[in-house]
């Protein structure tokens, strides 16, 4: 009888005004959002601006000290990074919610301490419409809504593409993430902006998404096109036999200052933005113009 | 020569170092981002008391307790090949345990699906599995435990081998490379009071067992043959000893990741406070890394708070900037 009951009163409960939403994240962890969550902390910038985007920034009550944009979220807590969660701040501004990467530490503390976590990790543009589409879930945003933000960024990067000229496709590039150095291959993130921009990518995606390479093989490869965080402009040149590369000798590489670097390297809403960023690049240094 | 240098007791000693780390647990449950508010309002708002109860405390009782492991484990390690430089990762583990988190973070990131298995499993359970296979391999190639400077070679040939290993894994998957950074430099923010039942019983049983055969670590001391001429069972009390050693530190790094110093400061400390026997060494240096390490996170909490450093690096600080006035005294009082 009780627990007929009960089972009535969930039934009365979903039917009665707000559906429950059943999501699963990354860790394949369910979890229900019977009532839109109110105070939500994100732990990964990318979850961070994707919050925002689908216009719920007021919602968020903390994030991770790498968040920075939009704007106004820099009055807002800092608890911790990705691999530093400061636990004990993020219990005590009660969130109804966590985001946070999987790659991130501490999920499995905050899911035992009573706290709702979602974890997710974009790392390709359909992570990012998957990402999106469920963060709106979550929030209860409606469908069309997290559609039509997702169209947006789509046809944003379509457009960025469209505006290369003919004689500025097809050129081969080398885009550098880190000095060590790493490039950003076909299957990363960043590839297939630039595969979508009409670009070439020198490294093939059956290296992996970020391989570290030898730097004999840009200058075996010889790229058209170099593309680079401006931490790195001093250093390259003196790898050796660098000097002599086409593309460094005839001034065809672009450096991205930090927070243009940022935008190329969050896999978030803000990926047109970064396609527009490559898409300049490559119109700027085509090898037609001089 | 003994009874000159000895200063304190040994449990007089024993006497101020628990109270030192009560004293600190109950530091530690008062100390964190959100300052002494919380554990004034532990008793009327829910949020408060879970803060105290269900982080702060667990955690300094966790770190006292691995503190405590790595204490015994740098003792038995120090006394058993006898070597002042022996340190608890010496057998591998510590190695092994940072393979085992980079390849469970190589897979976890790589396919989300096939790999159900490893997100129970867990970091910490990779980093305990990779640190007791480590060791376990130490000791094959050593063929056993009956030659020290065999396994103490071994021990440094399994420890480079596997933390090339684990290179290797974050050069192919260098999106794990943060999160071993991590890992790597240690951290007690992420222990329960499940780990800490565990870390805790795991200290009960080594403790134990340690205790017990400190004679044979006594023995040592005089050297091997002496040892074996005293009658004492040497091979099944080192097989035992070295497999205390390695659960003792697998279970510390996989719940504190790979905490720097604190088993290899721990015994010189202790030594350099009372001259004694190893029955009491053992106890010592557990109390002493027990205090080491939830002092360190005492002050890695505080000193950049609201944000936090991380532990280990506190603990290097700490540890080595003591032992190396020690030395520097000694050398000044040697030379008066």
């Amino acid at each position: 009888m009780h627990k007929c009951f009960i089972t009535l009163s969930t039934i009365l409960l979903i039917s009665g005004g707000v559906q429950a939403e059943v999501l699963r994240d990354d860790r394949q962890v369910e979890a229900i959002f019977a009532h839109p969550p109110q105070r939500i902390v994100s732990l990964l910038p990318s979850l961070t601006e994707t919050v925002c985007a689908l216009g719920q920034c007021q919602k968020l009550v903390g994030v991770d000290r790498y968040s920075n944009w939009p704007e106004g979220i820099s009055k807002l807590p800092q608890m911790g990074g990705g691999i530093d969660p400061n636990i004990e701040s993020v219990v005590a501004t009660k969130p109804d919610l966590v985001l946070m990467g999987t790659s991130a530490r501490g999920a499995d503390r905050l899911t035992a301490l009573g706290l709702k976590v979602l974890s997710l990790e974009p790392r390709s543009h359909a992570d990012v419409q998957r990402v999106i589409a469920t963060i709106a879930q979550a929030l209860h945003v409606p469908r069309q809504e997290s559609d039509r933000l997702w169209r947006q960024i789509d046809a944003a990067v379509n457009a960025a593409a469209q505006s290369i000229p003919p004689h500025a496709k097809g050129q081969s590039v080398y885009f550098e993430v880190s000095r060590a150095p790493y490039g950003a291959s076909e299957s990363s993130f960043i590839g297939e902006t630039l595969r979508r921009l009409g670009a070439r990518n020198i490294l093939p995606a059956s290296m992996g998404p970020f391989p570290k390479i030898n730097p004999e093989f840009v200058v075996r490869t010889s790229p058209d096109i170099i593309m680079v965080g401006d931490s790195g402009v001093a250093e390259m040149a003196t790898r050796p036999g660098w000097q002599n590369l086409p593309a460094i000798r005839t001034q065809r590489v672009c450096f991205f200052n930090a927070k243009e670097s940022e935008v190329l390297a969050r896999p978030g809403p803000r990926m047109d933005e970064a396609a527009r960023l490559m898409a300049k690049c490559l119109i700027d240094k085509a090898k037609g113009k001089s | 020569m003994t009874h000159d240098t000895a200063r304190i007791s040994p449990l007089l000693t024993a006497l101020i170092l628990s109270v030192l780390c009560g004293l600190l647990i109950g530091l530690g449950s008062a100390v964190g981002s959100t300052g002494f508010e919380s554990w004034r309002n532990a008793m009327q708002d829910n949020t408060a008391w879970q803060i105290v109860w269900e982080i702060r405390l667990p955690r300094s009782v966790g770190a006292c307790a691995a503190g405590a492991l790595l204490g015994l484990a740098g003792a038995l390690a120090q006394g058993l090949f006898r070597n002042p430089l022996a340190d608890p990762y010496l057998l591998g583990s510590a190695a092994g345990a940072s393979l085992g988190v980079a390849t469970s973070l190589a897979l976890l990131g790589g396919s989300p699906f096939a790999t159900e298995w490893m997100v129970r499993m867990g970091l910490t359970g990779a980093a305990f599995v990779g640190a007791v296979l480590a060791v376990v391999l130490t000791l094959v190639l050593a063929r056993g435990v009956q030659h020290t400077l065999r396994l103490l070679l071994a021990g440094v040939i399994v420890g480079v081998v596997f933390s090339a290993m684990a290179s290797l894994v974050a050069l192919i998957r260098p999106e794990v490379q943060q999160a071993m950074q991590g890992f790597l430099l240690g951290s007690t923010s992420f222990v329960g009071w499940s780990a800490c039942v565990l870390m805790l019983s795991v200290l009960a049983f080594s403790m134990l067992i340690s205790y017990a055969l400190s004679r044979v670590l006594d023995a040592l001391t005089l050297g091997e043959s002496t040892a074996l001429s005293l009658g004492l069972p040497l091979l099944p009390a080192r097989v035992a000893l070295v497999s205390v050693l390695a659960l003792a530190t697998g279970t510390a790094v996989a719940q504190t990741g790979l905490v720097a110093f604190v088993g290899l400061a721990a015994p010189h400390l202790v030594r350099s406070w009372v001259k004694t026997r190893h029955h009491w060494i053992v106890v010592l240096s557990a109390l002493m890394g027990g205090v080491l390490l939830s002092g360190a996170d005492l002050l890695a909490r505080m000193l950049l708070s609201p944000q936090e450093l991380p532990v280990g690096v506190l603990t290097a600080v700490l540890g080595g900037g003591y032992l190396l006035w020690l030395m520097y005294r000694s050398q000044v009082a040697r030379a008066a």
